[in-house]
């Protein structure tokens, strides 16, 4: 994964509440065995609508989203992270999101900036006339006035972010650990590691 | 360790950290995982790029659900009927071929063991109280219903399982439902969560993990219990879970993953210390008074937007925040309604019993006993009654209740995650209302314009019956 330190662009002032997985990507998408071009479906049903702000000239292929509250609520499907990423976008800022969207948007190195509702209603202003930076290392969101907004992240999710770690590769050089956890557990719960070994 | 007093999430957690991290988050171990064909191709691929294997592939059990048609999947002679959608074709071929290439159990199309993950899991026996349980889908909360932590999870977080079988995580916060009295005649555990899902919200789990509590939850059986952890997700929780208890011991024993002879009588023991202690303290407590639960319906386009059938459809202008009633005007736009509509005046076109929510035997059962010796309305334009497993088909099939359902005018289709998403050949035609025993009545869900009403599987049978829906209590009354 690419190291991310900085997104600086357009925003796309979307504003919407309760954005579902199912509007970021329609199940119809999903069947596919790759990551890649996902963009297409991205907001489907919301791109019907000719003044949809996703096809606005002046905002398209902006890299952030300004959203409303509970972002990314429903499925599980990384794909609407997927799709995000495909049409450009590195970052969401909103009130609040859905925590297995949240997490699916960290794996592939897209941001997910918490700010309060009067902070993103600023920045909804912000960014119907001018660019928005979010600075990953201060964990301040600027703009070109003299909005500063600092918001929290996960530590964790911060160092990977700026180093650009794989997770996967991280853990298995904890691989000792692990193999002692299930010494143990074959152990005291030698039903739980047979799993499917169990049946007849 | 946590507190002295402990939640059942707690003694959970506990018991599966490998290590903690020094920022807090923790290395934890995962005791199942379930696998379909449309979130894993893409970690299969990646382990394949990065040459890394599966750590314990006894650990994983895959099959196809969510994009595999629920009409017959051999022709007469028995050979396979080839899916004509070529991608939902390549997603269950990579399937077919990443499982054995990477030693997972796997129930294949046609296997009589094959059906909604979140139906196998428990039904094999594969799903056990106390353990983690994972699924790179979000209804994976179900499995909460027999005293596991399960929640769902991406498509890096199923590579990173395979590669490690554990996940970093940060632990969540408690939340505690407790239901106190008991469930009016007719009212089931699907109208209860519709019911919760009402009184909290869709984000009013965020963070948490639920855990449901109260008499009428030990009064359930374990399907009903799946079914109400089913949809915490629904309400913004990752997982849900009830504590284990006799009748979660019953419902174990003796199935084909579930552990045997001396191990079992380890397993009932520790799986008797599984339980909130006394005094133990949750984030967050809801009290939800069992009586007021209705039969409960949906009018909007998010499973929040309940109202009992009795009800009317809600003005918009009646919520206090600007951007509910915003959301209401859009949500009513969508559905094609009126505020002040009454409810059980809402024609209905089509039926869809089925899904990981309600397609187990109980709930086939339930839409049977309604339909016995009746015949759907002629608005009904389309009806369909989806087990959730090829053993649960057998077993429906051995109680005559496929005939049921076939006299009835519905049809009586192959095993799969059918008409709750739009993505296999089942759906809902544009405009066009249904009836629906699925979870989520988001917009498109059951494909492009299509209105969904949820409801309980005998709502969805009174539904079917009345030509629109219907207080299955009512129906009850009148005979056959």
């Amino acid at each position: 994964m690419d190291p991310v330190t900085q997104v600086e662009g357009g925003a796309y002032p979307f504003g919407m509440k309760n954005v579902d997985t199912d509007i970021i990507i329609p199940a119809h998408f999903l069947k596919t065995v790759s990551r890649d071009g996902l963009g297409r479906g991205a907001f489907e049903a919301l791109r019907k609508d000719p003044a949809n702000v996703f096809d606005d000239p002046q905002y398209k292929g902006s890299p952030i989203i300004i959203a409303g509250d509970n972002f990314g609520c429903g499925s599980s499907r990384e794909h609407a992270a997927w799709a995000l990423l495909d049409m450009g976008v590195k970052a969401v800022i909103a009130p609040s999101f859905s925590d297995i969207f949240a997490g699916n948007a960290f794996k592939n190195g897209i941001l997910t900036v918490v700010l309060p509702q009067d902070q993103v209603d600023r920045l909804m202003e912000v960014a119907r006339t001018d660019p928005i930076t979010i600075d990953l290392e201060s964990q301040i969101v600027t703009s070109p006035f003299q909005d500063r907004f600092s918001f929290e992240i996960d530590p964790f999710r911060k160092f990977c972010l700026l180093q650009g770690l794989d997770e996967v590769g991280l853990t298995l050089t904890r691989k000792d650990a692990i193999t002692g956890y299930e010494q143990r557990l074959a152990q005291e719960k030698p039903w739980l590691a047979r799993g499917t070994g169990l049946a007849a | 360790m946590s507190a002295k007093h402990r939640t059942l999430y707690d003694k959970i957690w506990d018991a599966h950290v490998v290590e903690q991290r020094d920022d807090g988050t923790c290395l934890i171990f995962i005791d199942r995982h379930l696998v379909h064909e449309v979130t894993s191709p893409q970690a299969f691929e990646a382990l394949r790029l990065s040459g890394r294997k599966v750590r314990r592939p006894e650990l994983t059990l895959a099959v196809p659900d969510h994009n595999l048609p629920t009409t017959a999947r051999v022709d007469a002679d028995g050979n396979r009927i080839p899916i004509a959608d070529q991608e939902s074709a390549a997603q269950l071929a990579a399937l077919e071929a990443n499982a054995p290439a990477f030693g997972v159990r796997y129930f294949g199309a046609t296997a009589k063991e094959q059906g909604i993950v979140h139906v196998v899991g428990p039904e094999q026996g594969f799903s056990l109280p106390g353990t983690t349980i994972v699924c790179g889908d979000s209804h994976t909360a179900c499995h909460g219903g027999l005293g596991a932590w399960a929640f769902g999870i991406g498509t890096s977080e199923v590579e990173h399982v395979l590669a490690t079988q554990t996940l970093l995580l940060r632990k969540s916060r408690t939340m505690e439902i407790r239901v106190e009295g008991e469930l009016g005649p007719g009212i089931t555990s699907k109208d209860l969560i519709l019911h919760i899902i009402g009184v909290i919200g869709t984000a009013g789990g965020t963070g948490h993990v639920i855990e449901y509590r109260g008499k009428v939850f030990e009064d359930m059986s374990i399907e009903s219990r799946l079914t109400v952890c089913n949809m915490s997700i629904e309400g913004g929780a990752r997982g849900g879970m009830i504590a284990p208890d006799e009748t979660t011991f019953a419902y174990l024993k003796g199935r084909n993953f579930a552990p045997k002879g001396e191990e079992w009588d380890k397993a009932v023991a520790y799986w008797k210390t599984l339980h909130s202690d006394e005094g133990a303290v949750f984030d967050k407590s809801v009290v939800i008074d069992a009586t007021e639960v209705e039969p409960t319906v949906t009018w909007g386009t998010s499973p929040e937007d309940v109202v009992p059938i009795g009800g009317v459809v809600p003005d918009p202008l009646s919520f206090a925040d600007p951007s509910k009633q915003k959301a209401a005007r859009a949500s009513l736009d969508y559905m094609g309604l009126e505020p002040g509509q009454r409810m059980d005046e809402i024609e209905v076109q089509n039926i869809f019993i089925g899904s990981c929510t309600n397609s187990r035997i109980e709930d086939l059962r339930a839409a049977a006993e309604v339909l016995r010796g009746r015949h759907i309305h002629p608005n009904i334009k389309w009806g369909i009654v989806v087990p959730g497993s090829g053993l649960v088909k057998i077993q429906a099939e051995a109680e005559g209740l496929d005939k049921v359902f076939i006299d009835a005018g519905l049809e009586w289709r192959e095993p799969g995650c059918s008409a709750c998403l739009g993505m296999n050949p089942d759906k809902v035609p544009m405009g066009e209302r249904s009836a629906s025993t699925s979870n989520r009545n988001f917009v498109g869900r059951q494909g492009p314009g299509a209105r969904t009403h949820l409801v309980s599987p005998s709502m969805a049978a009174a539904a079917a019956v009345a030509g629109r829906l219907a207080d299955v209590r009512e129906l009850s009354k009148q005979p056959a």
